[in-house]
């Protein structure tokens, strides 16, 4: 049987991938189930059933309950240091894998910390992790560093109903360690496949083979087989791919399964006939189970691929750092700091009572005697901090915008760039142009992908000022949550004729814009247009009016003056904010 | 479990040498790791620390006092036995705070006996090892700023909270990171005494190789790492006698003016750079065996040396190991 002909299932797939996941934990890292639902509570259920303690660690944990430490309410309470475990020694002490709810929304300092849990001694870490992804959007993810060393990414959003849902059965007697190691064949061409799928990294290759062996495992086996291998790529490989691998029929259907090997595939040439075939049949298996609607996100824009990380900065604290503000009661913990003078300042009146609750003596020396502390007494530090601040570049692309203009837009947008460094904001990117709006750079300080995002940008077509508004608009809402704070800045010249819906027409694409500019002013974002009309009209600023933003004409400006001219006007906006 | 060993690592030859580099000249001041995930910079990083030979230490120190420094720290250490510990090998943490960093009040002690006490942090632990920081250009900057600060004078100063701390730490900080996901400001990479630009290999048969042997240390770590012991065995002696050797490390004037002459045509900003690349191209000869620095000990770390201290031209596209190269080419070409 060739493995590719049960591709199409995704639940299948997610079951397969659990059981060759609980043969062994410790080296496949974890498993992503993306997409709530009713399949996943039962691939859930039949992980329990198959035996397997999970340990639910919430996203809020924080670092004494994860690591252990001192519980300090406990330790005033009794009067002496009592130790707390953390959930991490205790879930490996269990043999419990980690179930880790709303993964997408993990802060990246939690993840650091399980990943460095897990790699500095794997022995006393828990067995794997299992991710539930809930996010939509692709930018929702876990964080990568999670991500990487998870060997298993189920996409369950799009699996049907099922009424029993079941692991495979293991053969008990073989286990992967049984399993010879794969011929040099087989890793040539699995090397292959990956570099075919677009595969970077080194941890994938590495899944990709012990993914093989827990199935030979499985299955009872002691060699590898093709099957092992197709199904190796199918559930490690096929997921990571970042490009179609290059065969002559370019469908935008997966193909379906076959037992012929592919006609050709010339990504390779050092490698014998007798390997091609292989490698053919583990590309297609990849390629049968690669999300459909990835075709789609690749052939319609790969700079978006790269923009897909959540390499953003994460949520600020402000217990943590920043311009000191006082103290407020509440426990040291999650980073929060102790003022100890504080603390003891509010423990210091209540000395008498306690003591005499406590049925002590005063001393009238003082000397000696212990400082009575109640969990109600201490006090944590409390800091201003600046939220990081991310100006959005909204560019209108259009015909209308000549090309000149454009091009001193995206000069503009590199020198902004290039002072990132130095200000520590971040930058996102929004062209519109012809039918709808564009994200072409998420949030980001990187110079690199920014100058790529640029340099991509193209222009001409129609104007859909709406859209981009809108898509401005939702972006920054994006970013406040993070509690960072947006700006935006539009270069335009206000000339709407696109509606929002996507159709052409002046009167209608108008009232659109200004329902968008107005939705902005009500958020209350701070916001600058730019008019980069030839001739200026009035139409920008009407723009601006209705978007309760600051107006700039530069008619004749260069690059370096529409620099100066932003970096001005969101200098004086900071001051007039403070 | 087993570590990986450093000689078992596939290519990635810079990196390689850069960490060997600042193992036996600490001088250097840290390395910077630019590339993209799982190239097996963090594995090389341990690897090198595990390989090295146990240091001895005064016995339950929290500081690592070497026996001629007992009493010198703030604990103080008073045990009259030295015992040998491995060469510590921290790994920071995304998201550490500062207090875990630097170390902070003792909170139990605090609370209980009203004692103003100290717990070391991380830098503590770090001292006379290596730190190593994944994706440091996604550290809060401050922690950075601080870190850098520390490796570069060797010592940590603790003055908040009442508490008025300072203790070695002497540590060779390795740095990584992506440029595709943010940049680290120029002062803070001029900071770094050497960066290596490391990428997943693109030909097959390393990929094979790499697979290979990940598979065979995942099924038997030991009998792996004793089928490597050889060659480790190998790179301990090259370490031990490049220490020895640079002790003694002649440098020839002709070659200094080498050095200025590539800093100044390649636009190296600051006497960072010379003097770096000089004490770089010194420790590539002593791992050598050479008795002076040549020209091509020179050369050979040129790259490493400089290229994250060219002045940078947003608009200018051209990667600096191209500008590097082409101006060793100009000049001893």
């Amino acid at each position: 049987m060739n493995a590719a002909a049960t591709a199409s299932d995704p639940l299948a797939d997610a079951l397969l991938a659990a059981r060759l996941f609980l043969i062994s934990p410790k080296t496949l890292g974890g498993m992503q189930l993306r997409g709530g639902g009713p399949m996943r509570d039962a691939l859930l259920n039949a992980i329990r059933d198959a035996g397997t303690r999970l340990r639910r660690l919430p996203a809020h944990v924080d670092d004494e309950r994860l690591l252990g430490g001192v519980d300090i309410a406990a330790s005033l309470a009794s009067g002496r240091a009592v130790h707390q475990r953390g959930i991490l020694s205790e879930a490996a002490e269990a043999g419990a894998t980690l179930l880790l709810p709303m993964a997408e929304r993990m802060r990246d300092a939690l993840a650091g910390r399980l990943v460095q849990a897990f790699e500095t001694d794997a022995s006393a870490a828990p067995h794997g992790w299992i991710l539930l992804d809930d996010g939509i959007e692709a930018e929702e993810r876990p964080p990568r560093t999670m991500l990487e060393r998870t060997a298993f990414h189920c996409d369950l959003s799009q699996s049907e109903w099922r009424d029993s849902v079941e692991l495979p059965k293991a053969a008990k007697s073989t286990t992967p360690a049984d399993v010879a190691a794969p011929d040099a064949a087989s890793l040539t061409a699995l090397a292959n496949t990956a570099a075919a799928l677009g595969v970077d990294g080194l941890r994938p290759l590495i899944f990709v083979q012990e993914v093989a062996r827990a199935n030979a495992a499985l299955e009872g086996r002691k060699t590898i087989a093709e099957r092992d291998l197709t199904v190796a790529v199918r559930l490690v490989l096929a997921p990571r791919a970042t490009q179609f691998p290059q065969t002559e029929d370019e469908s935008a259907e997966p193909p379906e399964q076959s037992n012929d090997p592919a006609p050709d595939n010339d990504t390779q040439e050092n490698t014998d006939p007798g390997d091609r075939a292989l490698e053919d049949i583990l590309v297609e298996a990849a390629e049968a189970a690669i999300p459909a609607d990835l075709l789609a996100q690749l052939s319609s824009d790969k700079a978006k691929r790269a923009a897909q990380s959540s390499g953003t900065g994460q949520k600020r604290k402000s217990a943590l750092r920043g311009k000191p503000l006082g103290t407020r009661p509440g426990l040291p913990r999650g980073g929060a700091r102790l003022a100890l003078i504080d603390s003891l300042r509010a423990a210091v009146p209540w000395q008498p009572l306690r003591r005499r609750e406590l049925g002590r003596e005063i001393d009238e020396a003082g000397a000696n005697e212990q400082i009575i502390m109640r969990r109600e007494d201490l006090r944590v530090k409390r800091f201003e901090e600046r939220a990081g601040r991310v100006t959005i570049f909204c560019v209108d692309a259009s015909g209308s915008a000549a090309a000149a203009r454009l091009a001193e837009a995206k000069g503009a947008v590199e020198l902004m760039l290039a002072q990132v460094y130095v200000t520590r904001s971040e930058v996102a990117l929004i062209a519109f142009r012809g039918e709808g709006a564009e994200l072409l750079l998420p949030p980001t300080r990187s110079l690199t992908r920014a100058r790529r995002a640029l340099s991509e940008l193209p222009g001409g077509g129609g104007t859909p000022l709406a859209n981009g508004l809108t898509m401005a608009r939702d972006l920054a809402d994006m970013i406040a949550a993070r509690g960072r704070t947006p700006s935006l800045v539009v270069l335009t010249d206000g000339r709407g004729n696109i509606a929002a819906d996507g159709s052409p027409g002046r009167k209608q694409a108008g009232a659109d814009a200004d329902a968008a500019a107005k939705a902005i002013l009500h958020s209350g974002y701070e916001a600058l247009v730019i008019d980069i009309a030839a001739r200026p009209g009035p139409h920008a600023p009407d723009l601006a009016a209705s978007m309760g933003a600051r107006f700039l004409a530069l008619p004749m400006a260069d690059a370096k003056m529409l620099h100066a001219a932003v970096a001005a006007a969101t200098a004086s906006a900071n001051k007039a904010a403070a | 479990m087993a570590r990986f060993p450093f000689s078992a690592i596939v290519g990635q030859d810079e990196m390689k040498q850069a960490l060997l580099i600042a193992a036996i000249e600490p001088a250097i001041g840290g390395v910077m790791v630019f590339g993209d995930r799982g190239t097996g910079k963090s594995t090389a990083a341990r690897a090198l620390a595990g390989l090295l030979p146990p240091i001895p230490a005064v016995e339950d120190c929290r500081y690592g006092c070497t026996g001629e420094q007992r009493g010198t720290c703030p604990d103080p250490c008073t045990s009259g036995r030295v015992r040998k510990r491995a060469v510590p090998f921290v790994d920071l943490p995304l998201g550490a705070t500062e207090d875990r960093v630097i170390g902070a009040l003792d909170l139990e002690k605090a609370l209980r006996a009203g004692e103003k006490s100290f717990e070391p942090g991380l830098l503590a632990k770090a001292h006379r090892g290596f730190l190593y920081i994944d994706e440091i250009n996604l550290l809060e900057d401050h922690l950075v700023d601080l870190l850098l600060d520390v490796a570069a004078s060797g010592e940590n100063v603790v003055e908040r909270e009442g508490l008025s701390v300072r203790h070695r730490a002497k540590f060779v900080l390795i740095g990584s990171g992506n440029p595709e996901e943010g940049e680290l400001r120029p002062q803070l990479l001029d900071r770094f005494g050497l960066s290596v630009e490391v990428s997943t290999p693109t030909e097959i048969d390393q990929r094979v190789e790499i697979m290979r042997r990940c598979g065979e240390q995942e099924r038997d770590a030991h009998a792996f790492a004793e089928s490597w012991a050889g060659e480790e065995d190998k790179i301990l002696r090259k370490v031990a006698r490049g220490k020895s050797k640079l002790a003694k490390m002649e440098t020839p004037d002709a070659i200094m003016q080498d050095a200025a002459e590539l800093c100044m045509a390649v636009g190296a900003d600051g006497l960072r750079g010379e003097l770096t690349l000089m004490r770089a191209a010194r420790a590539e000869a002593a791992l050598a065996g050479a008795k002076a620095v040549q020209r091509k000990h020179l050369i050979a770390v040129a790259p490493s040396a400089l290229r994250h201290r060219l002045r940078r031209d947003v608009l200018d596209e051209t990667g600096s190991t191209v500008r590097i190269a082409r101006a060793i080419d100009e000049l001893f070409g």
